[in-house]
């Protein structure tokens, strides 16, 4: 599909490099390696306090290690959500490919994240509750998060040109991110099942030592791994579209070159 | 079901997902990058 404003340099990224890329084509490069070599080397130390070295809680027991991870997906989605409100407030304003595209890798992530941290929760919940899941402030103000982000992407399906996608993207992207503090503050403004914020030391002020320093950890991982993802998800994106532009290029040439064949019917005189 | 398997399977599930979700990843922007010529093959 053709841009739709070449004038916006839209099929090139600004500040690219003059010269072609070697190498085996992959959508690495060096900050990618070292990130993913952080992110790798961060996951195996998280795991290995968070599942075996730290002590159980005094009061949420080993459930604790559930936590680990819950608060940080949580902390990454909400992260990526305001990414994407943001990345749609400027292709809004400056209609570049980029940030039309950078919101979508962004939302995407943020789903991701999002699916893993009401995973954890549910089975926090089965082992301090005893159910999967109840329909109290915070966990319904979670799905209706969720449910808006899935149909963020959803929309992004829809078969149009890329202007009016980017668009109706932005729009949804920038009015999805208020239920953010909403879903957030559900806690404090309803009274429910959810317990209180845990980190950091806000509810349990005896937090300290290894687990403070494992939950800490645990949040710097998950946003290091966040930083590698989207990286990756936003060249696919552009690969992506650039793909398709040599398609269509690719299909009109071969079109021409159909109508540039002389006809040998009608025969000589 | 024990509290120690719902944790191992809270840990398995979130890091098995990214992983799955992180090769995916990675091998489409392989195949996508082998179909894009190399001078459209720039990041920022």
């Amino acid at each position: 599909m053709t841009v739709d404003n070449p004038t916006t340099g839209a099929g090139r990224p600004p500040g690219a490099a003059s010269e072609p890329p070697t190498g085996p084509p992959t959508t690495g490069s060096t900050a990618t390696r070292v990130l993913g070599v952080i992110t790798l080397v961060g996951i195996a130390a998280l795991v290995l306090l968070g599942v075996f070295l730290t002590p159980a809680d005094a009061e949420l027991g080993d459930t604790i290690r559930i936590l680990y991870m819950h608060v940080p997906t949580v902390s990454t989605a909400y992260l990526a959500f305001v990414i994407t409100a943001i990345a749609s407030v400027m292709y809004l304003w400056k209609r570049t490919e980029f940030w039309d595209l950078f919101a979508a890798s962004s939302a995407e992530l943020g789903v991701l994240f999002f699916a893993l941290t009401i995973l954890n929760g549910m089975l926090w919940g089965k082992i301090t509750w005893g159910v999967f899941w109840r329909w109290e402030p915070r966990l319904t103000t979670t799905a209706v998060l969720m449910l808006t982000y899935v149909g963020y992407l959803a929309v992004r399906q829809i078969p149009n040109d890329t202007r009016t996608r980017g668009t109706i993207s932005a729009v949804i992207g920038i009015m999805a991110v208020v239920n953010i503090p909403i879903t957030h503050k559900a806690v404090d403004w309803w009274r429910g099942l959810h317990q209180e914020k845990t980190i950091f030391g806000t509810v349990d002020p005896d937090m300290k030592g290894l687990q403070l320093f494992t939950a800490y950890l645990g949040l710097t991982v998950f946003l290091v791994l966040f930083a590698w993802l989207l990286i990756h998800r936003f060249r696919v994106a552009w690969l992506a579209e650039r793909a398709a532009d040599v398609g269509v290029d690719a299909a009109i040439a071969e079109r021409r070159a159909e109508r540039a064949v002389p006809s040998s019917a009608g025969g000589a005189s | 079901m024990s509290d120690t398997a719902y944790i191992a399977t809270a840990w398995i599930a979130t890091f098995g997902s990214l992983g799955l979700y992180s090769l995916w990843l990675l091998r489409r922007g392989r195949k996508l990058s082998r179909s894009v010529p190399p001078d459209e093959r720039r990041w920022l």
